[in-house]
């Protein structure tokens, strides 16, 4: 019988789906999804909107810090240069999306690049301040490049448009969003059983030692800024395409921890913890809104409450997981799983 | 002296003088960071903690200063045991990721809690120093400048002084060089952990406090100033206490020069962004600052 992590062959090891089961399921899940904005309402429209950006967004950062081991309190302002790159060739060059979309996320990328160069120098904590850093510079060139991006205004941003007909509502952006969340999952699932993965990883475990077995560290960091901040273009361009309107104050610091948290709380080196992670940090609000809905009648000041007990429950949600499970909400599925396929016994 | 120089000697005072309570919280940031090698990337939210606190004594509940200020300080002691035992504790030893981020976690429960008991409209702070400015030659010197001057370098002074001679200061150095050899000695480490974060959470009450006094209200945007250590603290480097006090001034004062004289080619906020501009600037020619060790690790 077998137990544990059994492997035979590099094949099953490398295998996406172990059971035939898990098929079924992401097969029924987009099934169910293609049908959701039949009958979902606006309200959870945009949520699932929302999510499905933080997928992406989410899935970009972990490749940076989960898979890579670079530490990153930059996403922010990546998703705010893909953001205001997609408005900006959307909106004032006129662009369709399909142009729009990739160039931003290329344009992004070249941005990451610069970003990334002093990781070739510093890691850990002085490459996380090294970002900090660059985020304000990032935001201060954004406010203050107004004939580009109106300042601290913003602008409102065309809806794109497929056939000519404009995905100005919930339910036609949602298409569009979950339509590049598919690929951008199977991309990152895939990238991880190639030779560029599992240089990502080497670089993650000790440098070192990775560029002792010949991976260059100089290419592979640069390149996962690359990938990283191509995800968060294209997650920021899809912000734009969502709410219709970009400004500084919608990429702050807070959204990067926002992220950061995702990758935490989701699993770090995990493309299903990213999910994860980014279904929890959107569902979260909308979660304690709920909650403060139903609560009005008994404590009518409970709503002015939300914004502060959003804080407090995100600080804890993180120190929760930080402190008792760092691996994230995959090791916690993970470990749930296992308990029954190999119960009654322990292992 | 000329109108021109006047100016420029006011930027510098002014920059002088809100260097020294960057001086002062980045001193907790430094302190906490030698202990334990924790980056504490809410030093803002302290700072906060501090001024509402002290706001809440003084005028909330309208306690006379002298019972008010010790009280605010009891209270942030409190704050950091709280954080030192609950949250970094068990984290000892694990990945600068986790470490670094449950910082912004404890950040954000201190934030959410202030918010939720205090509310975030802009609360008046009383003016603890004299607001009529006075002049040398022609220059106007305003002495809150002064008084926040003043009090900072003389309790870095007096910390200096607590590290230099004191038993636990002692003990606080030689946990900071060499935390094996500090135990083996007999040094509680984790007591200089919690210390470190007491000490922290105690500087930035008083920083909040200057602040506080100096802006004449508290608000969240208060915050804001806890994350101009990090340019301070990197230009000291990381784990100097004189390079604080000189990379605090130097920051202040060049953020200030930089407001004035470049805000009108850039179209203003130069001022935030010019810290972090040196800071990346220092990152990538000598990332341990003017004083740090040399150590840092290279890629």
């Amino acid at each position: 019988m077998q137990c544990g992590d059994f492997r035979v062959s590099y094949g099953s090891d490398e295998r996406i789906f172990e059971t035939r089961l898990p098929v079924v399921g992401v097969v029924v899940l987009l099934a169910a999804l293609a049908f959701v904005p039949l009958f979902a309402g606006t309200y959870w429209l945009d949520v699932l909107n929302r999510i499905g950006i933080a997928i992406i967004g989410a899935i970009g950062l972990n490749i940076l810090v989960g898979f890579t081991g670079q530490i990153s309190i930059g996403h922010a302002a990546f998703l705010a240069v893909g953001a205001y790159a997609t408005a900006i060739l959307g909106s004032k060059a006129g662009l369709p999306f399909w142009l729009a979309l990739p160039l931003a996320g290329v344009l992004t990328s070249l941005f990451g690049l610069v970003f990334g160069v002093p990781s070739l120098r510093l890691k850990g904590l002085y490459l996380a301040i090294a970002t900090l850093a660059a985020h304000f510079i990032t935001t201060y060139g954004i406010i203050h490049w107004e004939s580009m991006t109106n300042g601290v205004l913003g602008f409102n941003v065309t809806p794109a448009s497929v056939f000519g007909r404009p995905l100005d509502s919930d339910e036609r952006v949602f298409y569009l969003i979950y339509a590049l969340v598919i690929p951008a999952v199977l991309f990152a699932k895939n990238l991880f059983r190639t030779r560029v993965g599992r240089a990502f990883i080497a670089v993650r475990d000790r440098d070192v030692a990775a560029s002792v077995i010949g991976v260059s560290l100089y290419r592979y960091k640069l390149l996962a800024f690359v990938i990283s901040s191509f995800y968060a273009g294209v997650a920021g361009g899809l912000m734009a395409y969502h709410s219709r309107i970009v400004f500084p104050d919608a990429f702050t610091l807070l959204v990067a921890i926002d992220y950061l948290a995702m990758i935490i709380i989701g699993g770090m080196g995990s493309i299903i913890g990213s999910i994860y992670g980014a279904v929890f940090m959107t569902l979260l609000p909308e979660v304690l809104k709920l909650g403060a809905t139903s609560l009005t009648g008994v404590y009518p000041n409970a709503f002015g409450l939300i914004a502060s007990a959003r804080d407090i429950v995100f600080g804890l949600a993180i120190i929760f997981f930080l402190m008792y499970e760092p691996m994230g909400l995959a090791r916690i599925w993970e470990r749930f799983r296992s308990y029954w396929k190999l119960w009654p016994y322990a292992y | 002296m000329t109108e021109h120089f006047v100016f420029l000697l006011q930027l510098v005072i002014a920059g002088v003088a809100v260097g020294a309570v960057y001086s002062l919280m980045a001193l907790g940031f430094v302190l906490i960071y030698k202990a334990s090698t924790v980056v504490n990337f809410g030093p803002g939210e302290l700072v906060l903690f501090g001024a509402y606190v002290a706001w809440a004594t003084i005028l909330n509940m309208k306690l006379s200063l002298a019972v008010a200020l010790p009280l605010t300080l009891v209270v942030a002691i409190l704050l950091g045991l709280i954080i030192e035992r609950g949250v970094l504790r068990p984290l000892i030893g694990e990945p600068i990721i986790s470490v670094i981020m449950v910082t912004f976690g404890v950040a954000s429960v201190v934030r959410g809690v202030l918010n939720m008991t205090w509310g975030s409209d802009t609360r008046p702070f009383p003016a603890l120093f004299a607001s009529e400015p006075f002049r040398i030659g022609p220059i106007p010197i305003s002495p809150v400048h002064v008084w926040s001057f003043v009090t900072v370098v003389l309790l870095l002074a007096a910390f200096s002084l607590f590290f230099k001679f004191s038993l636990l200061g002692t003990a606080m150095r030689a946990t900071a060089d060499n935390q094996q050899v500090a135990q083996s000695l007999g040094v509680s480490v984790k007591g200089i952990f919690a210390l470190s974060w007491c000490i922290a959470t105690v500087v930035s009450a008083l920083g909040g406090i200057i602040l506080g006094s100096v802006r004449g209200g508290v608000d969240f945007s208060l915050a804001d100033y806890g994350l101009k250590i990090f340019p301070v603290v990197i230009l000291g480097g990381l784990d100097s206490v004189a390079g604080v006090l000189i990379g605090g001034v130097m920051i202040g004062v060049l953020e200030n020069l930089s407001g004035g004289y470049l805000d009108p080619v850039f179209g203003g906020g130069v001022k935030e962004v010019a810290p972090f501009v040196v800071l990346v600037v220092i990152l990538m020619i000598r990332p341990y600052g003017l004083f740090g060790r040399v150590d840092v690790e290279r890629v």
